[in-house]
């Protein structure tokens, strides 16, 4: 089957076509083919770049709208405005192809590639990370959201993600220097199982884990 | 040849989550998810909690409008949607969806401008709407005057509020009396009961000097502290406030300003009609004093009822027909949610 993939959690604006082969019993490596990725690094430009990402990935596979089976997208967590952008492109795009959806943490994009105890952070903002702990590659318990120097004792062997890259000085482990994204292939074989028994399709509530800054407006939009 | 053109409109510049379907200049659905609840207790709109909901209620709120309308989305001829002005998280979602709507399903895309939107959505009762027309938009969020010569493309901005919109001045004077948020409907209510003239607030740049700079521009941060000082002397002295008689003096003040300015606006350009929009057209001393201005000198009102005048989809869908049937270019699939928009900006015909 032919899955759009989406994730807009980090400063990665990213859209892939992924085919999926399989029978429910099982991926491998042959699973799982990357027909088109296109991306781009740009915390502010998700409304204007992820749409032609699409379109971008849809011409270079040959492939329209039609032809796409499902759509799986990052659910977060992220910065809320950029994730919303994906989450509700990934929502309509499948509503209007008449396709189901399906959401997984863009945490686990990262995390399900590492090998032995890795702590997983993205940029929150704010001077925050998003973070998770993975012990190869499966997540313990729920991501959380906290400044870097308040991260608790992990036993982590390495960080990774932009958040650990970011504010690599002030982690207990060391971190890897390159920023790592959430790898789109991967979200795809997270939501394998539900791709391939035909799950119902999915409402996606993005992965907040902090309460809305309760500040109105400040005046008109001039 | 095909007849009147079937466009569905999304709205998410603010508070409420609207799709609009419209043939030609036919309303077939509007449907409404509006977050004003969640806002209230903070007392304006929280634009976080605005764009949360917007997520949430997006994709369902499509599926009404088509349900009302009895259609699917591959009856559409073009997707419209708000790229602002507007709160720019909320927009995002708007913009987002539309365009992958409209990547889905092949259907051309239109991103609009919130403000002639608010003009457009009148043909939706009232027909075509004569050319050139002055437009006096009320809002939360805006109060422009307007000049109309085509809306399809012509639209320009004769003056605006300086500082507070007229919409935020009547929330700011109903948290002074008690009243709940939004304020308008409340002070308009109380105001029923209460006398225009008990007290005579000032009317923001109307003075002769104003007049010059800012011929057709609203101040109404003046008035709402005039509003609270007179109030506090009130109470200093002891004495109550006499809620439905300042909501009514307040009001008065607003609306004589809004209507004289438009009325002003629209015999300086020879224009004969004006139209009302935007949430605070829904206010009814604001229609019965402009009807009554209008009718003195001449001139056609036109306002469609209040729903159609705070923000909802079918306004976005009425300006989305009309582009259409006007043969505008469609949008280009990478244009941004601009929460500052210029007004002059109808839609984003093949620019960004
Ligand atoms: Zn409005």
């Amino acid at each position: 089957m032919r899955v759009l993939a989406i994730d807009t959690a980090t400063s990665a604006v990213q859209a892939a076509l992924v085919d999926l082969d399989g029978n429910g019993d099982g991926l491998d490596g042959d699973d799982l083919f990357l027909t088109a990725f296109r991306r781009e690094i740009d915390g502010r430009g998700h409304v204007e770049k992820l749409a032609p990402f699409i379109e971008a990935c849809l011409a270079e596979a040959g492939r329209t709208a039609a032809d796409v089976d499902a759509v799986v997208a990052g659910i977060g967590p992220g910065p809320f405005t950029g994730l919303r952008v994906g989450m509700v492109t990934a929502a309509a795009f499948a509503d209007g192809a008449g396709i189901p959806v399906y959401g997984v943490c863009s945490l686990d994009g990262i995390g399900a590639n590492t090998r032995g105890r890795a702590l997983v952070a993205t940029d929150a903002r704010r001077k925050e990370v998003y973070w998770a702990l993975y012990e190869d590659g499966a997540r313990e318990g729920e991501p959380q959201v906290c400044k870097p120097s308040d991260l608790p004792e992990t036993g982590a062997d390495y960080a990774i993600g932009e958040g650990a890259s970011l504010y690599a000085d002030q982690l207990k482990v060391p971190a890897e220097t390159a920023p790592v994204y959430p790898d789109l292939v991967k979200l795809v074989e997270l939501a394998a199982p539900r791709l391939l028994a035909g799950a119902p399709s999915e409402q996606l509530t993005p992965l907040y884990l902090r309460r809305p800054d309760a500040q109105p407006a400040p005046g008109p939009p001039r | 040849m095909k007849s009147e053109p079937v466009v569905m409109g999304i709205e998410t510049s603010c508070d409420e989550t609207g799709v609009g379907i419209v043939r030609g200049t036919e309303l077939l659905a509007d449907a409404v998810a509006s977050s004003v609840e969640e806002h209230a207790r903070f007392g304006g709109v929280v634009p976080e909690v605005a764009s949360r909901a917007h997520l949430e209620a997006m994709v369902p709120t499509v599926q009404r409008a088509l349900d009302d309308a009895g259609l699917t989305l591959a009856d559409l001829d073009g997707i419209a949607v708000t790229a602002g002005p507007g709160l720019a998280g909320a927009l995002m979602v708007g913009v987002g969806a539309a365009k992958a709507y409209s990547i889905a399903t092949g259907v051309p895309l239109y991103g609009v401008n919130h403000l002639s939107a608010h003009i457009a959505v009148d043909t939706l009762e009232n027909g075509p709407i004569p050319e050139p027309a002055i437009g006096l938009l009320v809002s939360g969020g805006h109060s422009s005057i307007m000049l109309v010569e085509d809306l399809a493309g012509k639209v320009t901005q004769l003056g605006a509020s300086i500082d507070d919109a007229a919409g935020e001045a009547f929330d700011k004077v109903a948290r002074l009396l008690g009243l709940p948020f939004p304020g308008g409907p409340y002070i308009d209510r109380a105001a029923q009961n209460g006398d225009r003239a008990y007290v005579r607030f000032p009317r923001g740049l109307t003075a002769a000097k104003d007049m010059e700079r800012h011929r057709y521009d609203f101040s109404f941060s003046g008035l709402k502290t005039a509003v609270a000082r007179w109030i506090e002397t009130r109470r200093a002295d002891g004495e109550d406030v006499p809620v439905d008689d300042v909501a009514a003096a307040f009001q008065e003040a607003v609306c004589d300003v809004l209507t004289g300015k438009a009325i002003l606006a629209a015999k300086e350009h020879g224009v004969d009609t004006i139209l009302l929009g935007g949430g605070v057209a829904a206010n009814s001393r604001l229609r019965a004093l402009a009807t009554e201005r209008a009718e003195q000198a001449g001139i056609t009102l036109r306002y469609p009822r209040p729903k159609l005048c705070t923000d909802n989809g079918a306004m976005v869908a009425a300006l989305g027909s009309h582009l259409v049937a006007a043969g505008v270019a469609p949008s280009r699939i990478d244009f941004p949610a601009n929460s500052s928009m210029n007004i002059e900006v109808v839609s984003l015909a093949d620019r960004l």
